[in-house]
């Protein structure tokens, strides 16, 4: 693997950059491996970083039926941030959130995480009281989350509308400055790239269409599109799939896929500082580095694994953005998209073990997936690693459906799932 | 936009005349005390989540009647709709062409 740095751009770019080489190598799968992990995207390629690199596992695979990196972790609004209201949830994110950190260092590339600061807008006394609420239980738990006044929200975002004739006013905001944004498509690559050089295998364009159980009910591997492969472990990380996935195991989930749409505009000029989120009138904004104005949707009212959603969605979130910032009323949107997201019944992830030896399962991250990816990879490869979970994902196992021990982040959400 | 047809008002009309009631012939348990954790469990929260053919709830907001529907997930189009109460359909394979 070639170490990015300063001085292997210089000497690229006194050689006219004709010595770049494939960052990964296109593999063939094996007959067996140690672990297997479903689905290519940023918590499954994380979660093979980190067994190979932390628990020593590296006859490790990670097959997908597309392209890495093509699913939800290519197709989402990029937002990183912790400021979720249960102690399980609040831990699990933030330390996700410390991993992100340093994330670029440890890979040697650049996800570009940007800490521009996510702000939330409350526009009713409702909206105050529950982010004060939010405010408070993350300060509680060490978790960065502040209060703003109107005044103080306009300051931080200046096309940001706050005057009182505005159908929904603005009232003030809750402004987590740890959170931003950072490039996903890099994220992917980037543990790609640092898996592959400690010797996974990365296997695209081959789908999964069954996991295989030997007579005593635990996994044996899985039948692929490329024939069967002998696995000891495999862990499914397949987000809208996950439940066609568990399926042929034997295992019913609760989740329903649903369509999570996104757009953005037409590039412009630096005019947008941060991230802004508004529940109430629902949207949620930023500004990429190219300078296109990212803009999140909500999820469409039915499921589906279409990857498109309907345009009403796509006309009520425009309406929205332009409600808060009058000054977007002109902008032209260039082009919208969709992911397919697994929703759990409280809105909380699973990830942990299943009835089935040798299964294991990070799913249900519905609408918010990306921000926890080095999180959730991290945990997941421990999980599988030493056969059972870390502290930190032991609250969301599969059994909390059946127990009633929900993390009901669906009832406390920021922001409507 | 989806066109969905009312089997009560016999009529095609866009999705924002409807709202989406979840996976239909989940039937309630006939004696809930007796339920075992599993099925409960299996009641409130597991979903079929089907990739493909998909028998679901929807209600008609003109006429407020809830009605079901066939319709699949990937493409989706639907197959057909009918009304409650009346038996699953079974998937033909016209239907699913």
């Amino acid at each position: 693997m070639t170490h990015f740095s300063a001085f292997s751009l210089l000497k690229q770019a006194l050689n006219g950059h004709k010595g770049w080489r494939e960052q990964w190598p296109d593999s063939q799968p094996k007959a067996e491996y140690d672990v297997v992990i479903v689905g290519a995207g940023g918590h499954g390629l994380g979660a093979a970083y980190y067994l190979a690199k932390e628990h020593g596992i590296t006859n490790v695979a990670v097959i997908d039926k597309g392209w890495l990196g093509g699913g939800n972790t290519g197709r989402n609004t990029t937002i990183i941030r912790s400021n979720y209201l249960y102690d399980e949830s609040a831990k699990l994110y933030d330390h996700a959130l410390d991993l992100w950190d340093n994330l670029s260092q440890e890979l040697n590339y650049n996800v570009m995480y940007s800490k521009r600061g996510v702000l939330m807008l409350a526009h009713n006394v409702h909206d105050v009281q529950s982010f004060q609420r939010h405010v408070n239980s993350n300060r509680l738990n060490g978790v960065d989350n502040r209060w703003l006044s109107k005044e103080e929200c306009k300051a931080f975002c200046p096309p940001l509308n706050i005057s009182p004739d505005a159908r929904y006013p603005v009232m003030g905001g809750a402004l987590q400055m740890r959170a931003g944004t950072a490039r996903h498509d890099a994220v992917a690559w980037g543990y790609a790239r640092a898996a592959a050089a400690r010797g996974v295998d990365i296997i695209q364009n081959c789908a999964v269409n069954a996991i295989r159980r030997g007579p005593d009910g635990a996994v044996i591997g899985v039948d692929t599109a490329k024939g069967f492969i002998r696995a000891k472990k495999v862990a499914v990380s397949a987000a809208g799939n996950t439940s066609v996935v568990m399926d042929s195991a034997g295992l019913r989930m609760p989740l329903e896929s649903f369509p999570l749409q996104a757009l953005v505009s037409e590039p412009v000029k630096p005019i947008f500082p941060c991230v802004v989120m508004s529940n109430t009138v629902h949207a949620y904004i930023s500004q990429s580095d190219k300078g296109e104005l990212v803009i999140g949707s909500g999820t469409d009212q039915y499921t589906s694994y279409s990857q498109r959603g309907g345009l009403p969605l796509i006309e009520h979130t425009v309406a929205a953005i332009c409600e808060v910032f009058p000054i977007f009323t002109r902008m032209r949107m260039l082009r919208k998209w969709g992911g397919i997201v697994d929703v759990t019944p409280d809105r909380s992830a699973i990830l942990g073990k299943t009835p089935i030896k040798g299964l294991y399962v990070n799913c249900g991250w519905g609408t918010g997936g990306f921000k926890a990816t080095p999180g959730a990879a991290h945990l997941l490869a421990y999980t599988v690693a030493k056969d059972e979970p870390h502290p930190l994902n032991a609250p969301f196992t599969l059994e909390r459906f059946t127990t009633g021990r929900l993390i009901d982040e669906a009832a406390a959400a920021a922001v409507a799932h | 936009m989806l066109l969905i047809h009312c089997p009560y008002c016999e009529d095609t009309l866009p999705e924002l005349e409807f709202t989406y009631a979840g996976e239909a012939h989940i039937a309630r348990p006939a004696d809930p005390s007796a339920l075992s954790d599993e099925e409960w469990r299996d009641f409130l929260f597991i979903r079929t989540n089907a990739r493909g053919p998909h028998y679901e709830r929807w209600r008609h907001i003109g006429c407020g009647r809830f009605f079901n529907a066939l319709r699949d997930t990937v493409s989706d189009r639907f197959l057909m709709t009918y009304k409650a109460g009346e038996a699953r359909p079974t998937l033909t394979n016209e239907a699913a062409e």
